[in-house]
């Protein structure tokens, strides 16, 4: 579990990134943070493994606070990934997902049969190991960004608009892969994204941010969806243009659920 | 011709002359210029300080700097280390700008990817932001490589022997085949001592060669080094 309790960050030059934010991230969940550009989703992220940090207030982890952690300990014990990958371009793919294994001390050896092992988690060839991040396409990069998240077996995975690059079918395709991650891997995530749909398919919660990390609103997908708080989160999640309206049409004697452009989605079952 | 059958000897010894005085300098050079284009690409204060000393620096004639060296050094007139120490202010000249451009040229978000898998500050330098600046760097590297060659030579006139002697003896006496047999010399030193520069580049950053240009060698070709600019022609490099 991680908690915010009224943190707020403000940068030197005056910016307050984050204002008062406080919020219980449950462990073994998927919570997501979304929110337009600059409404503070990085930096919130960033201040959990403290490459930010805060300028006032407190986080926890399990109840301990980071601040009594080493931030490079800290770090090695949180997987981290980002968009665009931020892969070390001078390192093959294995020596890259092994990366903080060998930081921690792991040999080197060990290190690769487990980083090779990662590659098949994460749907990887092993083919690809003596690769360099530059050989790769960008869904591929993103993949190794995650087996390297997850290489140190983190309980906490921190995720950054991860597949905020790549074209939307891979998009797609790295989304399920994540789900399906998640399912077997339990792990604490916190993810972070601008896109609203990518935000309802991965969180258990989902944080709706405004400005400065103010929270719009939390909950469920189904409770955000079935009540927004606002008229701003009402038109963040589409629902102001009628676009998360589904009605069902009877077709056949049976219910056929159909979206706001009359395409059918579904068979509602009894 | 002739004079050059009957003396191969000598410019072979001088050659190797030559080799001995250049090598020091460039090594020198970019050691000593490491943590300095760290300082210059670090602090925007020491950045302006630290480039224009440097610049400043290439600016001073060689031929006085060789002789005022002695009396600053407390060594003898004849002592190679003039020449080494001379060289290796040019050399710094050239590369502490060069270091601060190759620093800085590293993508920030593998920086801070480096920061967030948890490399401390030194190893993120080491494992991280020296490897990625290697492009840059070595591009510096050949220059100062050239230009020290070359350089060496004026200790000639001081009365350090080197293929400079063969340039001023081949004038004085009137031999056209000294005189072009020290030019080749020097020339084939210069040559062959990028070859050995980009050969170390290629087995050391084996990640530049890969089928699609990596990030980081892309920023590279980028990079402008205006500091470099001027020695880049060998000529202006001979004048000094
Ligand atoms: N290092 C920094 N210095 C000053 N302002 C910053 C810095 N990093 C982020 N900001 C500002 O803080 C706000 C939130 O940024 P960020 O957390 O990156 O937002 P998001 O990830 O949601 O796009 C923005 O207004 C941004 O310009
Ligand atoms: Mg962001």
């Amino acid at each position: 579990m991680i908690e915010f309790r009224t943190v707020t960050k403000q940068f030197p030059d005056g910016t307050v990134a984050v204002d008062e934010f406080s919020l219980v991230i449950p462990a073994r969940q998927t919570t997501v943070l979304v929110g337009s550009s600059g409404s503070g989703k990085t930096t919130l992220l960033r201040m959990i493994n403290r490459m930010v940090e805060k300028t006032s207030g407190e986080i926890e982890i399990d109840g301990e606070s980071i601040y009594k952690l080493n931030p490079v300990a800290l770090r090695r014990s949180i997987g981290y990934v980002m968009q665009n990958s931020g892969l070390l371009p001078h390192r093959k793919v294995i020596d890259n997902v092994a990366t903080v294994p060998l930081l921690n001390g792991v040999k080197k050896a060990d290190a690769r049969r487990a980083a090779l092992d990662l590659l098949d988690t994460v749907g990887l060839d092993r083919a690809l190991a003596d690769r360099y991040p530059s050989q790769l396409s960008g869904g591929q990069q993103q993949r190794v960004g995650v087996a390297r998240g997850l290489a140190a077996n983190p309980n906490i995975l921190l995720m950054d608009e991860p597949f905020g690059a790549v074209d939307p079918i891979v998009r797609a395709e790295l989304q399920q892969e994540l789900v399906r991650l998640q399912r077997e891997l339990g792990k604490t995530i916190v993810f972070v994204t601008h896109d609203i749909d990518e935000a309802f398919l991965l969180g258990d919660q989902v944080v709706l941010l405004e400005k400065g990390g103010r929270i719009a609103q939390k909950g469920t997908p189904a409770e955000i969806l079935s009540r927004p708080a606002n008229d701003f989160v009402a038109t963040f999640i589409g629902a102001d243009r009628g676009r998360r309206a589904l009605r069902v049409e009877v077709v056949n004697g049976r219910n056929v659920v159909v979206d706001a452009d009359g395409r059918p989605t579904g068979v509602l079952q009894a | 011709m002739n004079w050059v059958v009957n003396n191969i000897g000598l410019i072979w010894s001088l050659t190797l002359v030559q080799v001995t005085l250049a090598i020091p300098p460039i090594i020198l050079g970019f050691i000593i210029s490491l943590p300095l284009g760290w300082l210059a690409n670090r602090f925007r204060l020491t950045r302006g300080a630290l480039l224009t000393i440097s610049g400043l620096l290439y600016t001073i004639p060689s031929l006085p700097l060789f002789i005022a060296l002695p009396a600053i050094l407390g060594t003898g007139i004849l002592d190679p280390i003039n020449v080494v120490v001379g060289l290796t202010i040019y050399a710094v000249a050239l590369m502490v700008r060069q270091t601060a451009d190759a620093l800085a040229s590293v993508d920030p978000g593998t920086k801070q990817a480096a920061t967030a898998m948890g490399f401390s500050g030194w190893s993120r330098f080491w494992k991280v932001e020296f490897p990625l600046a290697g492009p840059v760097l070595l591009a510096g590297l050949r220059v100062v490589s050239v230009s020290t060659v070359s350089l060496v030579s004026i200790g000639s006139v001081i009365g350090v022997t080197s293929l400079g002697y063969l340039f001023l003896n081949g004038l004085q006496r009137d031999i056209p085949g000294e005189v072009i047999s020290g030019i080749v010399a020097t020339l084939v030193i210069a040559i062959v001592f990028d070859f050995i520069l980009v050969g170390i580049g290629r087995l050391l950053m084996p990640w530049t060669r890969a089928d699609r240009t990596t990030r980081s060698s892309r920023r590279a070709k980028g990079i402008k080094a205006p500091g470099v600019r001027a020695a880049e022609n060998p000529v202006e490099v001979m004048a000094k």
